[in-house]
C-alpha cells in the first residue's frame, strides 16, 4: 500500500455552476455513453453547456462550437481542480461516465450542499472527493467565487478548507473513504480477503433459500 | 422491532469490513450492454470469472433500435458506436459465460421489464444492476439498486456488494384516488412534495391502502421512480397479489413455490418499527400530474398554473427561470397552452401491458392531432409487445396513427436513433424530464400513459371526459 502524497492536498482555482440538481445526464450527456473504454472523457464533460452544438462520441472539441459563456471554457477556470456548485449534485442515472468525465477534466474535489447517493459513491471509486458542505457555507463560497478568483485548498487528511490566512470550513468524510482517495484501493482487492465468509454464507443461503438458485 | 429493508439488510449480511462497510450477498445481477463493457474489461484484467453464473442475467435495451423488425441480429445496427457496444455485450456474455436474453431473443426487452415477468426476480432478493432504476423490483419486496460500473465489476467478482446501511423512510399511500389518476400521477406526486433530493441517504418503504389495492406493475411504477426522489430503493412488502403475480411468471416447481411462498409472506416491517421519517398521502386528493420543468420535481396538476418566479423564493427563482427558459414556457400559463409535438409510451416506468392497455383505451377509434408530428408505442419487452398484439392493442395504437415500435429503452434517453430534435416539446411516460434527455435541446414533459394517449388525440395535455 503507498501513499499517494499528491492525493493528501487538492488546492487550486475553484471553478462553480450556480445550479441546484444538476443530473448525471448534464454532467454527461447519453450519447458518450456508448464509449466502452474507462477513460477520454474530457472534452464531453458538462458537454450541454460547454458546447453550442450536439455532440458525438468522438468529434474532437477543436471541431466543435465551443459556448465561450460557460466558465470550463473560460481561463483560468479551464484548469480547475476544484467544482463548487449546489443541491443534489450527480442525481438521475447511475453512470460512473459522470465521474469519468470529471475526473479526466482534472477535477479533484466537489463541494456541494449534498449529492446524488449512486454519483456519491461512485466518485471514491475514482479519486474524485466529493464535499458535503452547509447550505450557508455554500452560499458563502458562492459569494466569494462570483467576486473574483478565488483559489483554496483541501486538506484531505485534516477534512478543512483553507479559504485564507483567516478563514477554513471543515467537512466531514468517513475514514474508509477519505483512505480511498488517497490509496486508491482496489474495493475488489479487499473483499475477496472475506472469500471463506462468502462462500460459507453462500453454502446455507443455498440450502435455506432454494429458489434463488433453481435456474443454475 | 425491525423495518423490511432492515430485515433484508441482515438477511444479506455477509461480514463487516475494517472500514465499517458491510459486504452484502447479492442473489441476482441484470446486465446491459452500457455499464458493462468496463466491468468485465477489469474482470479479465484481473484474471477474475464471475462468482457465480446463474446470478446473472443480461439484455441489451439502451442502444437497440425500435424499427428492426424480425430477424434482427446486432450487426444490422445502423450507428457503428451503438453497434460496438451490443456486440461486446454478445462478445462478454459467450466469454464469461452469462445468460443473455439477445437482440434476436422474443424475450429481450427493458432489463427491469424483462426480470419480474420471466421469473428472475423473486421476492426477498438483493438485486442489483447498472441502472438506477433497478429500484423498480422493490415493487416485489426485493432489496433492489442501482450501481456504478465500479461495483457491477465487485458484484461480478465476489457476488457481493461492499456498502453502508440507509436510513428507514415509511410512505403511506391512503385511499382510493379518483378517475384518470394512476400509479405514475401518484409517485409524480410525491417527488413535487419531497423533492428529488427527498429521499437521498433512505430506503423508502410504499405502504397503506392504495398500494394493497393496485397491481403489481402499477407497484413498479412507484418503485422505479424512488431514484427520482434521491432513493435508491424503493420496498413494497410482499402480499397475495405479489405472490399471484411471481406464481405466474415463474418456472420454479410447484413445491419450491409453497415453501418460498411462506418465507415470502413473511417478510414485512415489524408492527411499532422505527422509521427515520414517515409521509403519509391522502391520493384521493391528488389529480393527473405533469411536469413542467427540467427536474421531476418540478411537476403540477395538469390544469394549474405553472410556476413562475413572482413570490419565489431565491432558490426557486433561479432554479424555475432556468427551466422555464430551457422548456422555452414564456407567456403560457398551463400546460394546456402549449403545443406538443411528440408523444412517447414506453420506458422501465410505463411500457408494461397494463401501461399499454390504458393507452389504447383513450385512443381507441380516435385519431392523432395534427400537431403531433411523430407518436410512438414502444413496448417494454418482447413479451409484452406479443400479449399487446394479441390482445389488438398495436392495431389500435396504429389506426390512430401511432407508430408501434419493437422494444427497448427509446426515447426515454435516446441512445439510439429514437430522439427528440432541438426545441421539439414531447409527451413523455418516462422517468426523467432533465436537459436533453430525450434529444438535444428536447423539451419533456412527464406524465402517465393515460394523459400521454390523450395528449396525442388533443394536442395537448387535458383529460378524457
Amino acid at each position: 500500500m503507498t501513499s499517494n502524497s499528491e492525493g493528501l492536498i487538492i488546492d487550486g482555482v475553484v471553478s462553480y455552476i450556480d445550479r441546484d440538481n444538476i443530473d448525471t445526464d448534464q454532467i454527461i450527456p447519453t450519447e458518450y455513453l456508448k464509449s466502452i473504454k474507462k477513460f477520454g472523457y474530457e472534452d464531453y464533460l458538462f458537454d450541454g453547456w460547454r458546447y453550442k452544438d450536439d455532440g458525438k462520441l468522438g468529434v474532437k472539441k477543436e471541431d466543435r462550437h465551443i459556448n465561450q459563456d460557460f466558465i470550463l471554457n473560460n481561463k483560468p477556470y479551464s484548469e480547475s481542480k476544484i467544482l463548487l456548485v449546489r443541491d443534489n449534485f450527480g442525481c438521475g442515472s447511475s453512470r460512473e461516465h459522470a465521474v469519468w468525465a470529471l475526473r479526466d477534466f482534472g477535477i479533484k474535489a466537489v463541494m456541494a450542499s449534498s449529492f446524488g447517493d449512486i454519483f456519491y459513491n461512485n466518485c471514491f471509486k475514482n479519486s474524485v472527493l466529493p464535499i458535503k458542505l452547509r447550505k450557508n457555507e455554500i452560499e458563502e463560497l458562492f459569494g466569494l467565487v462570483k467576486k473574483d478568483i478565488v483559489e483554496l485548498s483541501i486538506d484531505l487528511q485534516q477534512r478543512k478548507i483553507y479559504i485564507d490566512d483567516k478563514h477554513k470550513l471543515n467537512f466531514k468524510v468517513d475514514d474508509h473513504l477519505i483512505d480511498r482517495i488517497i490509496y486508491g484501493l482496489d474495493d475488489v482487492d479487499v473483499s475477496l480477503k472475506e472469500k471463506e465468509k462468502i462462500l460459507n454464507f453462500e453454502k446455507k443461503r443455498m440450502s435455506s433459500k432454494p429458489w434463488i438458485y433453481a435456474n443454475e | 422491532m425491525k423495518t423490511l429493508y432492515d430485515k433484508l439488510w441482515e438477511e444479506h449480511h455477509v461480514t463487516q469490513l475494517d472500514s465499517g462497510e458491510s459486504l452484502l450477498y447479492i442473489d441476482r445481477h441484470y446486465l446491459h450492454e452500457v455499464t458493462s463493457p468496463q466491468a468485465f474489461e477489469g474482470l479479465a484484467k484481473k484474471n477474475l470469472k464471475p462468482w457465480r453464473l446463474g446470478a446473472n442475467i443480461a439484455t441489451p435495451d439502451h442502444n437497440v433500435p425500435t424499427t428492426r423488425g424480425n430477424d434482427f441480429n446486432s450487426n444490422q445496427i445502423k450507428d457503428e458506436i451503438s453497434k460496438i457496444q451490443v456486440v461486446e455485450l454478445d462478445k462478454n456474455c459467450n466469454t464469461f459465460g452469462i445468460k443473455q436474453f439477445d437482440i434476436k431473443s422474443s424475450k429481450q426487452g427493458i432489463v427491469h421489464v424483462i426480470g419480474p415477468e420471466l421469473g428472475y426476480t423473486l421476492p426477498g432478493m438483493t438485486i442489483v444492476c447498472g441502472d438506477s432504476h433497478t429500484s423498480t423490483h422493490g415493487a416485489l419486496g426485493c432489496l433492489a439498486m442501482g450501481i456504478g460500473t465500479s461495483e457491477v465489476e465487485h458484484v461480478l467478482a465476489t457476488q457481493c456488494l461492499k456498502v453502508s446501511k440507509l436510513k428507514n423512510m415509511l410512505v403511506r399511500f391512503e385511499g382510493t384516488p379518483v378517475e384518470n389518476v394512476s400509479s405514475k400521477d401518484i409517485v409524480l406526486y410525491f417527488i413535487g412534495l419531497i423533492g428529488t433530493a427527498g429521499g437521498t441517504g433512505y430506503a423508502i418503504e410504499f405502504s397503506g391502502s392504495y398500494i394493497k389495492d393496485i397491481s403489481v406493475e402499477s407497484r413498479m411504477t412507484i418503485c422505479n421512480m424512488a431514484i427520482e426522489a434521491g432513493a435508491k430503493v424503493g420496498i413494497i412488502a410482499p402480499d397475495k397479489t405479489t405472490i399471484n403475480y411471481v406464481k405466474e411468471k415463474s418456472f420454479l416447481d410447484k413445491k419450491t413455490l409453497e415453501n418460498a411462498e411462506k418465507y415470502w409472506l413473511n417478510l414485512k416491517t415489524d408492527d411499532g418499527a422505527k422509521f427515520d421519517n414517515e409521509v403519509v398521502i391522502d391520493v384521493s386528493k391528488i389529480k393527473p400530474q405533469v411536469t413542467w420543468g427540467t427536474s421531476p420535481e418540478m411537476v403540477v396538476n395538469y390544469d394549474d398554473e405553472i410556476p413562475t418566479v413572482l413570490g419565489a423564493n431565491d432558490d426557486n427563482k433561479r432554479n424555475i427561470e432556468l427551466a422555464r427558459n430551457y422548456m422555452g414556457i414564456q407567456n403560457e400559463s398551463k400546460l394546456s397552452d402549449l403545443t406538443f409535438d411528440k408523444v412517447f409510451i414506453g420506458s422501465c416506468t410505463n411500457s408494461r401491458i397494463e401501461d399499454l392497455r390504458q393507452a389504447a383505451k383513450v385512443v381507441k377509434g380516435k385519431t392523432i392531432a395534427d400537431n403531433i408530428i411523430e407518436a410512438i408505442v414502444v413496448p417494454g419487452s418482447g413479451m409484452v409487445k406479443e400479449q399487446a398484439e394479441m390482445e389488438g392493442l398495436d392495431e389500435v395504437f396504429k389506426e390512430a396513427g401511432f407508430v408501434w415500435r419493437d422494444p427497448g429503452c427509446s426515447m426515454c434517453l435516446g441512445m439510439n436513433p429514437d430522439q427528440l430534435k432541438p426545441y421539439e416539446r414531447c409527451a413523455s411516460t418516462s422517468n426523467r424530464n432533465f436537459e436533453g434527455r430525450q434529444g438535444y435541446l428536447g423539451r419533456t414533459h412527464l406524465m402517465s400513459p393515460l394523459m400521454a394517449a390523450y395528449t396525442a388525440i388533443n394536442g395537448t395535455v387535458g383529460e378524457p371526459s
